[in-house]
């Protein structure tokens, strides 16, 4: 391993952090932003560097200023994290590349620095929850990301996102906050706050009172950050009125950071150690998963502004993700790991197209964009590629995950059959509110006739079709997630059979 | 007595209850705010009550008194990194409200719900 | 050129074909038109150059991408698909050249979109017809559903919109709910879904499951239209005429029938199948269509949609003569097949010319227009004929395989739906070939009217000396589908 190999788990955190605020103090027009993309694009390969070193089997141990753990700082990347990574600084770097012109749009000029400085923080925050083996350090850079993408949520011009982004001040304190007591709990049984120490220690303490509190605090904490049904009140309305590229780098990749934390804990802490934790998990968690995936979709269904039926769907999307992980078995979780890949994917492009329309058109009610792909048909054949991949036809990234969760399913026994009813008649839905959009912009006559209404600019639609080609891309060969998500899987799982 | 002679952690119990009731319940945004920072302060004192060793002294490492019993520096010195972390929310709650209150001209949560449905 | 390069081109032309055609299409619609035929002529090039290595019991194949371990896109040739293929470009050309006449004949809008779809239509089909695998076949399955939306919905007004949602939302939430289970249930059993002869299923499932499971791929191949998720196919009669004959006539329905048949004999093998005393439903179901969806056509006074319920129940005799298990009632299938599609868009080509030359549609004004229709109406009634299954047409062929299939089996019931369902498609049929000869002519005056315009009437006579061709030199046909019998086990 070459010296910079040995450091790119803290370069991956420490690059955007110090950036950040590099770019607070970057005043001529559009620098801040070509150095926060650079910082972003830079991050993204530090990931995929990393993703290739976890992929050849080596993984990545760190000790921040050479204490060496437990007692230090230790930062780890595995194929788990390394999948997520990739997400987070992917979606980072295609929303930057993409929304230029939209966030020039939302923010004034004069703070752009300011919100720039801001997007880097929650890039390096979410990096560093990634690449943590400690917990507490997972709270900090979770308050760090938090903090930072309450203001990047607000930075926008619309005042509705004011009242949307204290709800998820005050909800995503109360989540970070019950973690902090789930640690303070551990820490006081086990006198240690790394995972890997604390998944040995544990053990002595195992179902004592305290754990299973921690255990308790610890889930709830993180489902809440995650939006897990029905504790996701927060989320629709600050992705609605977030601007267009925030929501596309958040939707990607926020709630699922959260879920990285979750699976983390409960796998890696908690499985090996309390007695019937694995039917816990599953009978606390799949119903919930159900719920989510139809109540999210059933919203969706009838909602009319369509970034808030984005939303709605994410919830459900979630759901999917947790149900996986809730089948407790290497194909569930594989299935589980492989979707949050695959709907980051899908519901980034889609943020994205609309990001794109949003271009053109003020208002985002269905009624409102009545034959807009008469005016932007790339922009909206984009969306319709992303749609086909949300839903999961064949031959896109949504299929594969959809494919394996069912397969996981079945091998579930009789509940398995009750779940892939579940993810049908999930999947139905997602028919009928992506098509909704679809016909309201391919099949309908535009509501001002004589009105000339341009495509997107090209720059941006170059990006936002890259984003729908890789949607394809992955759908077809699809060795990558697959690898890391399967590996991940196995990893999580440890000596379960 | 087991039950008080625990009563610390009553005390962080009873803190905690304080502080989410008044984020549940209370409509004014402000108010919302301070019963976040007693919820968090709660927290606060759970870690600065565990690291706290009977008869023991504040960790300063001196030649003269090798064989001191100390307290646990580790929680103190977590929890003064959450108080960082909840001054900044709450400075960054209160910058929100500020917002609020310039583009709504209130901050009570039912008004402004009212204000956004028209 | 190699078999190989052939099947990709038969994928690939249609699509360039689209491409160019939305390019041309803002030049000239004479070039686009061109264009349109000249892609269809070297698709039928393509195709049917792959029939000689066929006949020779070659099975050429070809993969492009291994989307998951064991789940790969891929594509082969045998006498089914062949079969599929051939029919579904050599009718394309015919359409094409009626589609000419019959969208300048109407001055429908979009025209474009339409003849661009409908090379994307026909690349998807292709790709049913072609598939090596259920993965394959479900990956266009859905292509086809998706990109004949825009056909059905083609006129845009708000009835139209909502029986193309009828149409779209039955056959995506069939195969998204019943299909793609079945596929999935299959590949984690088996852990392949190419299609073998004999089977794959044999031993990995039994008992009631394998009848729960074929329930899956018949209800989920909603395409076949077998009741009751046959709803689709008339409401999608809001399409235009040319629409309804090559794809809801051929490629559409036919894709349906042909995933059905194509699981019977490659998926689950037909001894297989004949040994579980639980798949034996899907006989009754299938002759229950026929003679239900007779009925229903014999109460219809629309033209288009008389000739929709007609197409379900004849769709029901392939899924029957397959549902027999017998090798003959599996030749049977496959040439009902190609017999109803000359027959069928035959009719549906008459009723369109109909359309262009007098706005005519209820059955009820059609006195009496065979005397100013004389050309049309005679294919019109050759169609008919075909369907009955009256000599010499080419309906009277593939009745007599399944008849010989039934017979094989001992299976006096097929026999006996059969009967019936000759007695109401003539019942049907008859009274209109005798009101438009015989009856006196109600044109109202002043709406005086001929024929079609040239190509649509030219392609229509091509599609009924087919159908007589067909009685009179079926071998061919019988030749390559007997492969399909002699490659079992």
């Amino acid at each position: 391993m070459t010296p910079l190999e040995f450091h790119l788990p803290a370069l991956q955190v420490a690059a955007p952090m110090l950036l950040a605020p590099v770019v607070a103090l970057l005043r001529p027009r559009g620098l801040a932003w070509a150095a926060t993309l650079v910082a972003s694009l830079m991050a993204l390969a530090i990931a995929i560097g990393l993703t290739q070193g976890a992929l050849s089997g080596e993984s990545f141990s760190y000790a921040m200023g050479g204490w060496e753990p437990p007692y230090g700082i230790e930062l780890h990347v595995d194929m788990f994290s390394a999948l997520v990574l990739l997400i987070v600084t992917g979606a980072s770097s295609i929303a930057l590349m993409a929304g230029k012109a939209s966030l020039d749009k939302a923010v004034e000029h004069s703070r752009q620095p300011l919100f720039y400085s801001a997007w880097l923080l929650v890039l390096s925050g979410l990096a560093g929850i990634l690449v943590s083996a400690d917990a507490f350090n997972i709270f900090v850079f979770m308050e760090i990301s938090s903090l930072a993408s309450y203001i990047v949520v607000a930075g926008g011009t619309d005042r509705r996102a004011l009242p949307a982004v204290f709800k998820y001040l005050i909800m995503g304190t109360i989540g970070a906050t019950f973690y902090l007591i789930g640690i303070g709990l551990i820490y006081m049984m086990t006198g240690t706050l790394n995972l890997a120490d604390m998944e040995l220690r544990i053990h002595d303490v195992a179902d004592q009172r305290p754990i299973l509190v921690a255990a308790g605090f610890i889930t709830v904490g993180l489902a809440l950050k995650a939006a897990v049904f029905p504790l996701h009140v927060w989320l629709p309305n600050a992705y609605t009125y977030a601007p267009h590229a925030v929501t596309a780098f958040l939707a990607a990749c926020a709630t699922k950071v959260s879920l990285y934390v979750l699976l983390r804990f409960d796998f890696v802490v908690f499985q090996q150690n309390l007695l019937g934790h694995e039917f816990q998990f599953a009978a606390f968690l799949m119903p919930l998963a159900v719920l989510a995936i139809l109540a999210g979709s059933a919203v969706a269904l009838f909602e009319s502004n369509i970034k808030r039926l984005l939303a709605y769907s994410s919830v459900a999307q979630i759901g999917y993700i947790l149900l996986g992980a809730s089948l407790v078995s290497l194909a569930g979780l594989s299935a589980s790991l492989l979707h949050m890949f695959n709907h980051a994917l899908a519901k980034g492009t889609l943020f994205l197209a609309v990001m794109a329309l949003a271009m053109r058109f003020t208002r985002l009610d269905l009624r409102h964009l009545a034959g807009s792909a008469q005016h932007m048909p790339w922009t909206m054949a984009a969306f319709v590629i992303a749609g086909l991949s949300l839903i999961g036809v064949p031959g896109t990234a949504g299929f594969i995950s959809k494919w394996y969760l069912v397969s996981a399913a079945l091998e579930a026994g009789p509940v398995g059959f009750f779940l892939i009813a579940v993810v049908v008649i999930g999947s139905l839905m997602a028919v009928v509110y992506i098509w909704r959009i679809i016909e309201t912009a391919w099949f309908e006559p535009p509501t001002e006739a004589g009105e000339v209404i341009r495509e997107a600019p090209v720059t941006m639609l170059a990006v936002v079709w890259l984003a729908a080609l890789a949607n394809i891309y992955f759908g077809l060969a699809t060795d990558l997630p697959r690898e890391l998500a399967a590996g991940a899987a196995a990893s999580l799982l440890g000596q379960l059979p | 007595m087991q039950v008080l002679g625990i009563f610390y952690y009553w005390v962080f119990a009873i803190l905690l209850m304080i502080g989410f009731y008044a984020v549940v319940a209370k409509i004014n945004l402000v108010k919302k705010l301070i019963g976040l920072s007693i919820f968090q302060s709660a927290v606060f004192l759970l870690y600065l009550t565990m690291g706290k060793v009977t008869g023991g002294t504040a960790p300063i490492y001196q030649d003269d008194a090798v064989n001191q019993l100390f307290s646990n520096p580790l929680p103190q010195v977590l929890i003064l990194t959450a108080i960082v972390v909840g001054i900044s929310t709450t400075a960054l709650g209160l910058g929100i409200v500020v917002r609020i209150k310039e583009e709504y001209g209130s901050i009570e949560e039912q008004e402004i719900q009212e204000i956004d449905r028209r | 050129m190699s078999p190989e390069t052939l099947i990709l081109a038969a994928l690939s032309i249609p699509l360039a074909g689209a491409l160019l055609i939305g390019l041309t299409g803002r030049v000239s619609p004479n070039l686009r038109e061109i264009v349109t035929l000249t892609t269809a002529g070297l698709l039928i090039f393509c195709v049917w150059s792959l029939l000689p290595f066929v006949y020779q019991g070659g099975r050429p194949g070809v993969q492009l991408a291994e989307v998951l371990p064991g789940i790969e896109i891929a594509f082969r040739v045998e006498p089914l698909g062949m079969m599929f293929a051939a029919l579904a470009s050599g009718l394309w050309l015919v359409n094409s050249i009626y589609s000419i006449g019959y969208m300048r004949g109407n001055n429908e809008k979009k025209q474009t979109r339409f003849y661009v779809m409908f090379a994307v239509s026909l690349g998807a089909t292709m790709g049913i017809a072609l598939a090596a695998n259920l993965f394959t076949l479900f990956l266009f399955y859905e292509a086809l559903t998706l990109s004949t939306y825009p056909l059905v919905s083609h006129k845009g007004d708000p009835a139209t919109v909502k029986s193309a949602r009828v149409y779209l939302g039955i056959l995506i939430s069939a195969s998204i709910g019943l299909l793609l289970p079945a596929i999935i249930w299959t590949y984690s059993v088996a852990g392949t879904g190419d299609f073998t002869a004999g089977g794959i299923l044999q031993g990995h499932v039994e008992g009631p499951a394998v009848g729960l499971l074929l329930g899956l791929f018949v209800f989920g191949a909603a395409k076949a239209a077998v009741m009751p998720v046959h709803r689709w196919l008339p409401a999608a009669m809001v399409a235009p005429t040319p629409v309804s004959a090559l794809l809801h006539a051929v490629a559409v329905v036919k894709a349906g029938v042909f995933t059905i048949t194509k699981v019977i004999v490659y998926v689950f093998g037909i001894d297989f199948l004949f040994s579980e005393p639980s798949s034996g439903w899907l006989f009754y179901a299938a002759a229950f269509t026929i003679v239900a969806a007779s009925l229903v056509a014999l109460r219809q006074q629309n033209l288009k949609r008389l000739l929709a319920y007609s197409t379900v129940a004849q769709l029901s005799y392939v899924v029957m003569a397959a549902a027999i298990l017998k090798p003959l009632s599996e030749v049977g299938a496959a040439i009902h097949m190609l017999a109803h599609a000359f027959g069928k868009i035959t009719l549906f080509f008459a009723a369109g010319a109909i359309y262009t030359a007098s706005k005519k549609t209820e059955l009820a004004q059609l006195r009496g227009i065979g005397r100013r229709m004389p050309i049309t109406m005679t294919a019109f009634t050759i169609g008919a004929l075909s369907m009955i299954g009256v000599p010499p047409t080419a309906g009277f062929v593939s009745k007599w395989y399944i008849l010989a299939g039934a017979f094989q089996a001992d299976n006096y019931v097929a026999l006996a739906t059969i009967i019936a369902s000759t007695a109401l498609n003539a019942a049907y049929f008859l009274p209109i070939v005798y009101m438009v000869w015989f009856e006196k002519d109600s044109t109202p005056p002043g709406k005086e009217h001929g024929e079609a315009p040239f190509a649509a009437v030219l392609a229509l006579a091509i599609t009924a000396a087919l159908t007589i061709a067909f009685f009179v030199y079926s071998a061919p046909a019988y030749e390559l589908e007997a492969q399909l019998v002699r490659e079992l086990p």
